[in-house]
Formats: C-alpha cells, sequence, structure tokens
C-alpha cells in the first residue's frame, strides 16, 4: 500500500544532505511551508541552494536558513523585504550567492526543469543588466534570451489538502509556486492542513497530481493572529 | 530641484481612480505593486474590468473589510484582497504564460525612472545589493500595454527623463505614464501632455520634468478632482 506519510517535519527532511537544492514554494507568506522551513533549520543541512520567489521572514521564511548560515546560493526574483539584512550582510562578506531572476523566467525554469526541457529562449529580460553574460538570439525581430531550467533534489511545498497518494489541492492564492515547484524535485514534501483516503478529493480539483509528490506531513491548521509576512 | 509651494495635482487613490477611468470594458489588466494596486478598489461602477495578479489570480476585487483578510487571497503585495464571481487561481507558470505570452491588455506598473522613448527603470536603484524585479521583466515584453502609475517626483527629483540613469526593466515598453500632476502619453514624437491634474500648469509640470514635454495637439484637457 503506498504510503507517504511521515509522523513529523523533522522526519521528513532528516535525509537532506549538505550541497542539497532546494526549491521553497510560497508567494510572501501565502502558500510558504513554513514549518518545513523551521524543521530544516533544526536539521542544520549546510551550503544549500535555495530557489524562492521571496526571502520571508526570520520567523518562518527562508531567511531563517539564511540567518542560520545553511544557504551558499539563493535564486529568487523578490529578495527584499524586512528580514532582509542578513542576506546583505553575507553578500558583502561574500559567505553567499544571489541570482535573481525575473518572476516569469523562475517559474518557467521550474516548469522546464520539470518538464524535460533543459533550456529556453524567453524575451524577458533582454537588453537589461539580467540578461548580460547569456546566449541571445533573434526571433521574430526580437531579441531572446536562453534561460536554464531548474530541477531541486527537493522541494518544499504547502497544500492545503492531500489524499493518501499525495494529489493536492490548494486553497486559494496559496497555489503560487508549488504546483510547479512540485514537479522539478527528485523528492517532493508537501506540509498539508489535512489527508484525506484515496477518492475523497473531486479529480477535477486536483492541482498537483500524485506522481510529483512523494513525501507528506499533516500539520494543525495555521493558528488565529499569525503574522503576516511582506517581502 | 523645484520645492512644491503648495499641495497640487492628484492624491494618490484620485490618481488611481484617473488610471482606472482609461482601462476599457473587457480588459484583462495586471496591477503591480504599490499605488497601481489602488486601482482594484476604484474600477468605475459597471465596468467588467478583469484584473490579473501575478501570483495567480484573475478577477480581483476590492480590499476586504476590516476583519475578513484571508492570508490566503493576496496581491501581488502579499496584501488581502477579495476574489470577485467569475475569478479563478491558477499556478505560477500559467500567470506567467498569461503575462508573456501576450494574453493581457494592459498592465499598471510602478517606476523608478522612464525615458523620453519609453525605457523603463523599476527594479533597482544603483548600488544596491538586492534589486526587486518580481514579475516586472515579464510585463513590460508581454502585456499588449503598460501603463505606468506613479507619483511625478522622488524626494524633488524628475522620474521622467531623457534616459534612464537606472538599470533597464525593458527598454521602449511604456505607452502612457500617470502621475499626480498629469497624464501623458509616449508617442514617436516623444511625450505629449494629455491632461494637466488640478491647480497643475504645463510650466508647473516641465519644472518637474527632466525631459522635454510638448502639449497635445487638440490642447491640454484640466482634469477634475478624480471622483
Amino acid at each position: 500500500m503506498i504510503q507517504k506519510r511521515f509522523e513529523t517535519t523533522a522526519k521528513a527532511v532528516a535525509d537532506i544532505q549538505d550541497g542539497a537544492t532546494l526549491l521553497v514554494g510560497g508567494f510572501g507568506g501565502s502558500g510558504l511551508p513554513s514549518h518545513l522551513i523551521a524543521a530544516l533549520v533544526d536539521q542544520g543541512a549546510k551550503n544549500l541552494t535555495v530557489v524562492s520567489n521571496n526571502i520571508g521572514a526570520v520567523s518562518d521564511g527562508v531567511a531563517a536558513l539564511i540567518s542560520n548560515n545553511q544557504v551558499k546560493k539563493i535564486i529568487c526574483s523578490f529578495p527584499v523585504g524586512p528580514h532582509a539584512d542578513d542576506l546583505i550582510a553575507r553578500l558583502q562578506n561574500g559567505t553567499i550567492e544571489l541570482e535573481i531572476s525575473p518572476q516569469g523566467t523562475l517559474a518557467e525554469r521550474i516548469r522546464a526543469g520539470g518538464a524535460g526541457i533543459p533550456a529556453f529562449f524567453t524575451p524577458t529580460a533582454a537588453h537589461t543588466e539580467l540578461g548580460e553574460d547569456k546566449e541571445t538570439r533573434m526571433y521574430n525581430g526580437r531579441l531572446h534570451v536562453l534561460e536554464q531550467a531548474i530541477i531541486g533534489d527537493y522541494a518544499f511545498i504547502k497544500g492545503h489538502r492531500a489524499d493518501r497518494w499525495g494529489n493536492l489541492v490548494y486553497n486559494k492564492t496559496q497555489r503560487n509556486f508549488n504546483p510547479v515547484m512540485a514537479t522539478a524535485a527528485k523528492i517532493t514534501i508537501a506540509e498539508v492542513d489535512e489527508i484525506v483516503e484515496v477518492g475523497e478529493l473531486d479529480p477535477e480539483n486536483i492541482a498537483t497530481p500524485s506522481v510529483y509528490v512523494h513525501r507528506l506531513v499533516k500539520l494543525e491548521p495555521v493558528r488565529e493572529g499569525r503574522v503576516l509576512i511582506n517581502g | 530641484m523645484v520645492k512644491d509651494q503648495q499641495k497640487v495635482g492628484w492624491s494618490k487613490i484620485e490618481l488611481a481612480t484617473r488610471v482606472a477611468q482609461d482601462l476599457e470594458d473587457g480588459w484583462f489588466v495586471n496591477l503591480g505593486i504599490g499605488i497601481p494596486t489602488l486601482v482594484a478598489d476604484v474600477i468605475p461602477e459597471g465596468r467588467e474590468i478583469i484584473l490579473h495578479s501575478e501570483n495567480g489570480l484573475l478577477g480581483l476585487g476590492p480590499k476586504p473589510e476590516p476583519g475578513q483578510e484571508d492570508m490566503d487571497l493576496v496581491n501581488a503585495g502579499k496584501e488581502p484582497i477579495t476574489l470577485k464571481p467569475g475569478g479563478c487561481f491558477f499556478s505560477q507558470s500559467d500567470s506567467f504564460a498569461m503575462i508573456r505570452g501576450g494574453h493581457l491588455d494592459a498592465a499598471v506598473l510602478g517606476a523608478f525612472q522612464v525615458s523620453t522613448e519609453g525605457d523603463l527603470a523599476s527594479w533597482k536603484v544603483p548600488n544596491d545589493p538586492l534589486g526587486r524585479v518580481g514579475g516586472a521583466m515579464d510585463l513590460t515584453v508581454g502585456a499588449k500595454r503598460i501603463f505606468l502609475c506613479m507619483q511625478h517626483t522622488s524626494k524633488g527629483k524628475p522620474k521622467i527623463v531623457e534616459e534612464c540613469t537606472y538599470p533597464l526593466t525593458a527598454p521602449r515598453c511604456v505607452d502612457r505614464i500617470y502621475t499626480d500632476l498629469a497624464v501623458i502619453y509616449v508617442t514617436d514624437e516623444g511625450l505629449v501632455v494629455h491632461e494637466l491634474a488640478p491647480g497643475v500648469t504645463f510650466e508647473y509640470l516641465q519644472e518637474r520634468t527632466a525631459a522635454k514635454l510638448k502639449i497635445h495637439a487638440t490642447g491640454l484637457a484640466q482634469g477634475d478632482t478624480a471622483k
């Protein structure tokens, strides 16, 4: 019988090695797998490459991994926020590398990684600093830049409900990067509010098919009055 | 630099209202972070405009009532919003496929600088170690029209310039500039002023603009306080 459920976030992240590439879903605090991030802070894996749209807050975002000196490289579109000071300090002393990728390019690089496409041309960032040093080509009279796919060793994603197989549904804009990141990692770990029996989710509403999800952890519902994360 | 003698022009919400007046029935429109997000609160009654938010929704509605905020229903600025009937959610890759694939009629964005040619700089100030590109570079290559919605100056310095000195978001992408002082079109003949905000004269506007402005051939409208 298929059983992807892990009892705790600690067990779900226990085998993550130093040097791993980690995709982290969420857009600000919405859809952020904050419990898995917290477990990885406790677990302590180092020299991570983290791919995430934002860096979030030290309390429950990727910023916590940065502040705990676990990150050697971050790939994101919007590294600004109230908790960016630790990132800036590490950029200035050269202990972390920042790669800024336009948000749509970031999403497509991850989609390509999950879909077996190694690279693609996009008009985004042509004639800009973020397109420098990249291969370019003209299509339809317009300059395009070559962007490389991203594949993670692990993806941390947040879903609303899962079934035992790992099919996922999301709640509103919590979806954001989660479905695409789920496709692009060797091991995708989802934290969800609820796990139900196979057949209970409406097949028409499943946004992430079970083939992409390898581990599930059920969490207690989010507490009232949880801090809203900006950035 | 010119010091403001008195407050003239549109407030932020009046500016957003002025932009909303020019969004046409049936358009799909992305709203960027900052003043553009206010446009969602002032869509003219009876006009069906479907607002897109880059984080993955169509059908964005106004701010929720106090106490009704839902952390899983947010806009590009991570602020709580509402969903209109007919709205839907989708993933980040679908959201940017819509943007890059040319499916949006307009994007309303903020700016650090915009040039006579319509070059836009909006993601990084010089010497910033971070930068904040978000979806701006995808929107500027993908949306059919780019409308800027911004303060005319920043700390007294003009944001409309001959050439951008900040890193570019995209070259030659801006169609119109809506500021607290005026509505300006970017055209092959240069920057053409169509409308002045209440209390603003052409001379006052030109003094606060580091690029040559032209007056629209049929003359200048003097805007009301936008309602």
